[in-house]
């Protein structure tokens, strides 16, 4: 089988950006309240040209452009996403249009928070199989609209943006094996189907969960890849919440070499986007290089999770 | 494993836990003490405390008993329960 790697990054991050302030005056909190509980300091927030579509259109051109990679080269192109206006048709196929990768098959992936890192999996596995060269993956969210502006728990969790990889084939095998979790007991996080769809989560259980599945699962990713934990130039988990984050690398003793992605500070929660966009700040900030390990860990609604080490392009 | 049911000796483990997860001093942690009004303990670092319990103790601590354990006491007491 070939080897398949990360050829390029892109992202979209939305120019409205808003603060803590103007969210805790609707929710009787504080700046203060939320930064402890979370680590959010301001997020971005999309306008009305900026659809879950514009947005991963944006980022995927993006990612295209750094790979080098021309559109009509592209076999397939999955959108992670849970925020699409309603349950049908998907966002991928606009998406392969307008970027003009007409001879690409186009599938949306639906794993919560966990859907970038899922796709990135089914992208490399097409690639080393042959069914696919190249792969367009792109995790795409605009969740304020689905937040309840007075839900104190979640109205200050969530941020818009989206964020892309083009999977091909390489020399040298730069996504490793992808590993997974999930526990579906139906106690631990739910959404509201109700018209608007609003998000509701059980933030205790699933920061129990989290905090106590993950550790494993990053471990086995990185078994996957034939490297410890502490070997890893970069750990990228999903952008939760800063304490998540904080938990699982105590728990994986990194050391200090390990750069941690905390974009979430600047972000907020952007489910499947959250990876790829901090792994994008990253790249673009040069604190992680070609060649670099770098751990991506998605884990959300579901429950479920997953993880895999890619090679920085 | 070694389960104790001895309340004292629970509420010493238990002063070693908020230590290590919360940095609180061990002279704090007092029966009558609140999690949240005394210690500054709040719902995510609870789930944490209630963790490494679990593990410390062997017994499982349900989010649905989370509620209930506003005191220090009252988490002693229901690890010496649950131990029992």
């Amino acid at each position: 089988m070939r080897a398949a790697a990360v050829l390029g990054l892109g992202s979209h991050r939305p120019a409205l950006r808003v603060d803590n302030h103007a969210i805790a005056a609707r929710t009787d909190s504080s700046d203060e309240w939320i930064r402890e509980r979370s680590g959010i300091v301001t997020r971005g927030v999309a306008g009305d040209d900026e659809s879950t579509v514009d947005m991963a259109a944006s980022a995927g051109g993006k990612a295209l452009a750094a790979a080098g990679i021309d559109a009509d080269a592209v076999s397939l192109v999955l959108l992670a996403t849970c925020s699409m206006p309603g349950p049908l048709p998907g966002g991928s196929p606009e998406v392969a249009y307008r970027l003009g990768a007409t001879s690409a098959g186009a599938s949306d992936v639906g794993a919560g928070c966990a859907g970038f890192t899922y796709a990135l999996s089914m992208a490399a596995d097409a690639v080393r199989t042959g069914s696919a060269d190249h792969v367009l993956v792109i995790g795409s969210e605009k969740l304020t609209p689905m937040v309840d502006p007075d839900d104190r728990g979640t109205a200050f969790l969530f941020g818009d943006g989206a964020g892309a990889a083009v999977g091909g084939a390489a020399a040298v095998d730069g996504i490793g094996r992808g590993a997974w979790a999930t526990d579906g007991e139906p106690h631990a996080a739910r959404t509201h189907h109700r018209t608007p769809v609003q998000l509701a989560m059980n933030g205790r259980a699933i920061y129990r969960w989290a905090t106590t599945s993950l550790p494993d699962l990053a471990r086995r990713a990185c078994a996957n890849a034939g490297i410890e934990p502490g070997d890893l130039a970069a750990f990228v988990p999903h952008q939760a919440n800063l304490r998540i984050t904080e938990s699982v690398v105590k728990s994986l003793k990194l050391p200090a070499s390990v750069v941690v992605a905390r974009d979430v500070v600047d972000s907020g929660n952007t489910s499947a986007a959250s990876v790829p966009l901090a792994l994008t700040r990253l790249h673009e900030q040069g604190e992680v290089r070609t060649g670099d390990q770098v751990l991506l860990l998605g884990f959300g609604a579901g429950l479920t999770a997953a993880g895999q080490v890619v090679r920085c392009p | 494993m070694s389960v104790t049911t001895d309340t004292n000796t629970i509420l010493a483990g238990l002063a070693e836990v908020l230590e290590e997860v919360a940095g609180t001093p061990a002279d704090k942690v007092v029966r009558e003490a609140g999690f949240e009004a005394d210690l500054d303990i709040d719902s995510l670092t609870m789930v944490e405390v209630v963790v490494a319990c679990e593990e410390k103790y062997g017994v499982r601590i349900p989010d649905s008993a989370l509620e209930g354990l506003r005191t220090v006491g009252d988490a002693v007491d229901y690890i010496a329960g649950a131990a029992a």
